[in-house]
This record gives structure tokens, sequence and C-alpha cells, in this order.
């Protein structure tokens, strides 16, 4: 198979529905956590903890979402419509966390308001993502170039379970993420968190894993298929190998070591996904290569992304290195 | 009539999402290049009212920013849910503009948003006012890329259409140069410069009136109202110019959308200007108006006996609501002019060194303060409504672009969208007008310690303030 420009487009798209994930993930994480933490100042550091870096965590989804608008849109004319009610919900919630950050801090009376909404925001946010997600591996239907569904076919036992499999996911990430940023009483909550949300995940990964394959033939011979499942072998092994390091990371109480092995357990099932679809952007309707724009629109969309990208990246890894350590109770990093 | 409904939903969603966006990125365009200003005075200059001025409208920056990052990730979606077959044929051609913008924003968010707004003392003046102009570029890179999208729906170029029914690119710099783009560029970042002036205006306005009888330092107060004033006895003139460029331009590509603008129904020579009347689209005429002879067709062809096309010359169902465009094109002329007046009136008085000492002129310059972004509404309203019933003008139809969607789902979260934005945007509002009721100090403080900022991006403050501190602790 060609390394072709349809290829090289959907592989920065996967790569920043990624990024996007891990990255949003364990913020939209501490706002899962925060009803269950209690105090001021342990609220306080949560936030703290992702403020500096959320807005640019958030713009991968903008980015995702304006790529495939822009080099598959076919896919795009597709997906959203099939998807309308958790997008909009999810773009709804997003609104409500954002502005918290904001908000928050310009008020004292109000101040329950915009923990509320970014609690909210945040766990709605995650769940319609997870929704939206289940609703697209199930496969859409579609007609002369459009989706061909009804609006409520988002909503099955199967994307309900991907949902809330979302929810536990980042909260997992969000917990681990405090683990390695925070100290203390926040930090022995944090540890509890994840205990719970870890073992969560790993159940939720075993039955959605068992369970696509029964959604879709493709899906089966991919994973079942002789011999094709020697070479997708790996992803589960290594799945075990990161939950194995997760609960030894939590056993032994390393500070990074479990918010790794989580993010493993993510790229992992992400990959695992990749593998289910390929070549279908659309599963089962539409391939990469029927839903990219001409080669003209995405070779010229191609040199912004190849410069501005691997800038963006270096900054991103430069301010993640910057903030590296534990973070205090006021806004300020020690 | 099913799909009627849901296509009016649709639109009027659109209308709404977009309408509460563009308020933002309106103010930021200008109030960043406002910034970029002081910052670069205070430089020459050395004075500190500058630097103070700068810190003052920062905090307001930051609040604005925020409300136009969250507002504009609902738009990048709203193409997809509500318009999907305009996004599966224009996509190719309209995608790569959009996608220019998300990383010309995203490069500037990550990149010097969090110098601009924490990195003075970090960085050091010369590279704090590089960042500074960097964000006022990034918003101008903006503005460029969503009105070269904008301006090809208008005026489509350097296209051909494949099998698929998509518009594919044959000539890109055909497809961003379009015919109209560099009116529409020129006109709308004039309109943010003015809008932000007469912000900017009603700010310094409301602190003078307030402060009259208190003794103390207003020179920040006084240098903020006076710029203010430069800009609307500059700019608004220059942008009167822009606009009539504009409509000349829209005259040749866009001739209903003009008749709509004018009110003129039949095709005339020497058509008359009609200052007010009721167009009346069933009967074909404008009925109670009030015009001045000839002056339409010496504005629209620079001869006064020259022949101006009326609406009649085009069938019913090709032509645009007459009414509303009609109406929001008077709002924005009109309020265009009172800012003409405003300028004259504040040079008058400049001339006569009452400038800080003329209640009256305060009091309008403050009624006057949201008068930009009534008259940028307007402004949209009218090209936007004046393209109808086409979304790429000529081509394709707004009815052929819409999803299909029940109407129920559109509307549904038409109300969720609107009950939200009346909260979250309500709120910030009152939060940006809090911190304008205050006036700026001789020593504004900076953004406070402890707040995060969500505009300040991945490079921001903290990393900077956290970099300090550490050295201290």
């Amino acid at each position: 198979m060609m390394l072709d420009l349809p290829l090289i487009w959907a592989g920065l798209i996967a790569l920043s529905v990624l990024v996007y994930v891990i990255l949003d993930g364990f913020d939209l994480g501490i706002g899962i956590l925060f009803p269950f933490v209690k105090t001021e100042t342990g609220r306080d550091q949560m936030m703290n903890s992702v403020a500096p870096v959320w807005d640019g965590n958030q713009t991968w989804l903008v980015l995702g979402g304006g790529g495939l608008f822009a080099v598959f849109p076919l896919a795009y004319a597709v997906i959203m419509p099939a998807l309308y009610v958790p997008i909009i919900v999810m773009l709804l919630a997003l609104i409500f966390r954002g502005v918290a950050f904001e908000y928050r801090w310009k008020t004292r009376r109000g101040k329950f308001v915009w923990d509320a909404s970014f609690a909210g925001g945040s766990m709605l946010a995650t769940f319609a993502q997870g929704i939206a997600l289940g609703a697209l591996v199930q496969g859409i239907p579609v007609a002369n170039r459009a989706y061909a569904g009804g609006w409520w076919d988002w909503l099955t036992a199967f994307s309900v379970l991907t949902g809330v499999a979302l929810v536990v996911g980042y909260a997992l990430l969000g917990a681990t993420w405090l683990i390695y940023k925070t100290e203390g009483e926040l930090q022995r909550a944090a540890y509890r968190f994840a205990w719970i949300a870890g073992s969560g995940i790993l159940a939720m990964i075993g039955i959605v894993s068992l369970w696509t394959p029964f959604l879709n033939e493709n899906y089966m011979a991919r994973w079942f298929g002789w011999p094709q499942m020697l070479y997708v072998l790996p992803v589960p092994l290594l799945v075990a190998l990161c939950a194995f390091a997760l609960y030894r990371g939590l056993s032994t109480k390393r500070q990074l070591t479990p918010f790794l092995a989580s993010l493993g357990l993510f790229i992992l099932s992400f990959v695992g996904l990749l593998i289910s679809f390929f070549p279908y952007i659309v599963p089962s309707s539409v391939t990469i290569w029927s839903a990219a724009a001409p080669d003209d629109s995405l070779s010229f969309a191609l040199v912004g992304a190849a410069v501005l990208l691997p800038i963006i990246v270096l900054y991103t890894v430069h301010a993640y290195w910057v903030f590296r350590g534990k973070v205090g109770t006021t806004g300020g990093y020690r | 009539m099913e799909s009627f409904d849901a296509l009016l939903l649709a639109r009027i969603q659109f209308a709404f999402t977009i309408s509460a966006h563009i308020i933002f990125p309106a103010f930021s365009i200008g109030l960043a290049s406002y910034l970029a200003v002081l910052n670069g005075l205070w430089l020459v200059s050395g004075r500190g009212v500058f630097l103070n001025l700068f810190d003052y409208w920062k905090k307001i920056f930051a609040v604005a920013f925020g409300m136009g990052v969250v507002s504009g990730v609902v738009m990048t979606y709203q193409f997809g849910t509500n318009w999907s077959v305009f996004s599966d044929r224009t996509g190719p051609v309209l995608g790569p503009l959009m996608a220019y913008e998300v990383l010309a924003a995203f490069f500037l968010e990550a990149g010097f948003l969090g110098i601009m707004l924490f990195g003075r003392e970090r960085v050091g003046p010369k590279l704090h006012f590089f960042a500074t102009l960097m964000v006022a570029l990034g918003t101008l890179l903006s503005a460029f890329w969503i009105l070269a999208a904008n301006s090809w729906m208008h005026t489509p170029a350097g296209y051909a259409v494949n099998d698929a029914g998509q518009f594919i690119v044959t000539d890109w710099w055909a497809v961003i140069f379009n015919p109209s783009f560099p009116y529409r560029l020129v006109h709308m970042v004039l309109a943010s410069y003015l809008t932000t002036a007469f912000v900017v205006g009603a700010v310094g306005a409301y602190h003078l009136l307030k402060g009259r009888t208190i003794q103390r330092d207003d020179s920040g107060i006084r240098a903020m109202f006076s710029m203010a004033m430069w800009m609307a006895a500059l700019v608004a003139p220059l942008q009167i110019l822009a606009g009539d460029l504009h409509g000349l331009n829209t005259l040749k590509h866009q001739p209903a959308k003009i008749a709509a603008m004018e009110g003129h129904f039949e095709t005339t020579a020497g058509a008359p200007l009609i200052l007010f009347g009721i167009p009346n689209a069933v009967e074909e005429r404008t009925d109670y108006a009030i015009s001045i002879p000839n002056l339409g067709s010496l504005i629209l062809t620079h001869d006064p006996n020259g022949v101006v096309r009326g609406l009649k010359e085009w069938p019913k169902h090709e032509r645009p609501p007459v009414g509303i465009v009609f109406w929001s094109f008077r709002i924005m002329m009109g309020i265009g002019f009172a800012m003409l007046g405003i300028g004259a009136w504040s040079l008058w008085l400049r001339y006569q060194r009452r400038l800080y000492d003329a209640p009256w002129m305060h009091r309008a310059a403050i009624l006057m303060g949201p008068s930009g972004f009534a008259a940028l509404l307007a402004g949209w309203f009218t090209t936007e409504i004046g393209r109808q019933p086409y979304t790429v003008y000529g081509l394709m139809t707004t009815a052929e672009s819409v999803s299909a969607i029940d109407a129920a789902a559109v509307g549904a979260s038409l109300v969720a969208f609107i009950v939200v934005y009346f909260a979250i945007f309500g709120a910030g509002t009152f939060y940006i007008l809090r911190l304008m009721l205050k006036p700026p100090e001789s020593a504004e403080p900076g953004l406070p310690a402890d707040e995060p900022i969500q505009a300040a991006g991945l490079m921001p403050g903290p990393v900077l303030r956290g970099a300090k501190r550490g050295t201290a602790t």
C-alpha cells in the first residue's frame, strides 16, 4: 500500500484525536473527580493542576474537527448529523467546563455555581464523547453521500457502555495525574480514586473488547481471523502489561508510573480502535480514500500543518517540561 | 413543509451562534491592536500612563478572548451538524481555509498570548512588545482566513465541480483573493477597530463623567478617551469610504442584494435614494418612501441618470428577504454616521480645548459605547441575509445545504444554545463590565497571581511567575 496523502492525513487526524483524548482526558477527569473532593484547598489544587494547560489541550479537539472538515469533508458531513445529539451536548458541556476556569475566581458568592459548572460540564462532555465513540464503532449507515439513519440511532446499550467507560477512563487519567502533581491529603485521595477507576476501566476494556467484534464481521475477522490474529495479538498483551504496571505503581505508591500506565491503556485502546476501523473512516460505510478531498486540497492544507504542527508539539512538550513538579495550593508553581 | 421548518431553525441556529461568537473576536481584534499600540507608545515615550492602560485593558482582553474561544469551538462543529451537505460539497475549498484559521489561532494561543498577558518581567519589554504584536497579528490572520472563506461563498472563484458534486480548487490564489475578499476584509477590520474604539471611549467617558468632582490623577482616563476619539475622527470617515467601495463591489457581483438594501423593486434610470420607507415584498413596492431624487443612481453608478436594477429583475424565489436587509442596512448606516458625528464633535471640542470637560459629549460617548457591536451585527445581517437564497452565491442554495435532520432536533438544540449562551456570556459580560466600572489606577495591578487565566494557553504566567517564584523560594 502506498503512503499517499489521504493516509498521511488520516494519520494526522488520528494523532490529533489521540492527543486530544489523553490530554483533555486528564483535564476532564479532574472535573469528574471534583465532587468527590470536599475541601476548598483540595479543589483549588485540582483546578490549578490543569488550569495552565487545559485550553491548549482542548484546541486539539478543534484541530480534529477542523481537520476532518478540511480533508475528509464527506466523513465530517456524515458523522456530525449521525452524532448530532451527543456532539451538541458535548459542545455545550465544554462551554460550562471552560468558562469555569475564568469565572470561578471572579466571584465569591457565585463560586459554587462555577464549581458545579466545572464538574457537571466535565462529566457530561466525557459521557457524550464516549457515547459518540460507541455510536461510531457501531457503524453509521450512509446513502447518497449523507447519513441515512435516525436521530436516536446513537443511543444503544453499547454506546451507553462506552460512555460510562470513558467517564471511568478519564477519571483514572485525572486521578493518576493528581497523584503525579499533588501531595499530602489530596494525593492520598487520588490513590484511592485511581484504585477504583483502574479496576473499573480494566473491566470496561474487557467488556467492550469482547463486545466489539460481535458488532460487525470486519471487526471479527480482524481480531479473530487466522492468521491476522497473530498481527494484532501484541495489543491485548501490551494491555495486560500496562494493567500490571498500573497495579504495581499504585501498590508501591509510585508518583509517575500510574499516570504513564494509564496513558498506555488509552493509547492501546485507541490503536485497537484504529485496527478495527481501518480502512474505514466511517465504519463500515466510507473509507479513508472515498472520504478524502482531492489531493490539491490535501497538499495545500498539509503545507500549513507540516510547518505549524511540529512547532506546536515542541511548544507543548516544552510547556509540560516547564510545568513539571508538584502544584501548590495557589496558582503559582513551586 | 417539514424540511422547511428544519431549514429555518438551522438558519436561526447558525445566525444565533455566529452572532454570539463574532462579537468577541471583533472586540479582540480591535483590542489586540490597541494593546500593541499602547505597548509601543510606552516603549517609545516611557510614559507610565500607557503601561497602566495596557495592564488595565489586558485584563478585559483576557476575559473577552476566553469567551471567543469557547464560542468558537461550537462554530467548528456547526457546519457538520446542521449543514452537512454544504460541508461535503464545499469542504475541498473551504476546509483548508478553515484549517489555516485553526492552525493560526492555535499557534497564537499556544505561543504568544501567555507572554503578552504575564511575561513582561520575565522576557523583558522588547520581547514582550514583540509577543503583543504577534497576538495582534494572529487575530488579524484569523480574520484573514475566515473572511477569505466567507467571501468565497459570496463571490466564488478559482473552482471547478467534480463528479460527486463537490467544489474543487483549480487556483488557490483565486479562491483566497476572490473578488469581494479585499473589500470585506478591510471593512471588517475597520469595523473591529471602531467597535473597540467606542467601547474604550465609553469607558473613558464614564470615568471622566464620574470623576469630575473628585480630585485625582486621571491622565490614564484622559489618554484612553482621547485615543478613542482620535480613532472615531479618523477611522469613521475611512470606514464610510470602505463601506461605499464594498457596496459598489456588491453591486457588481450581487446586484439583487443592493436592490434589497436600497428598497428598489423597479429598474429605473435616475433612481432615488430611499432614506426611509416600508418595503412591501407582496405588493412589490416600497411604501411611504421618503427619498432624494437621483441620489441613488449617483451613489451607485456615479451618474445621476444611471440605471439601477430593481428586485423585479429576479424571479421571486431568487430574491433575498427585502425587509430585514433594508432595515439592518439602515441601522448600520445610521450608526456609522453617528460615529462620524461623534468624531467631528470631538475634533471641535479638541480645538476648543474642552474635550475632557464636556459632559454632554461624555454622555453621548457612553451611549455610543455598544454601538459598534450593533453596527457590526447589522452589517453582517445585511450581507448574509442579502445573499439569500444562496450559500454559495448563484451555485448552491441554502435549502440544498442543510442536513437532513428532524426539526425537533434542530429546535431543541437551538433552545439549548440560547439558554446556555445567555447564561454563560451574560455572566462573562457582567464580569467584563465590572472590570470596566473600576477606573484605571496609576499603578494598575497585573493579573492576580492566584488565578488561572484560561486564555493564557500553554505558555502562561504561572510558568513564568513560577520560574521566578522558584528562584525566590
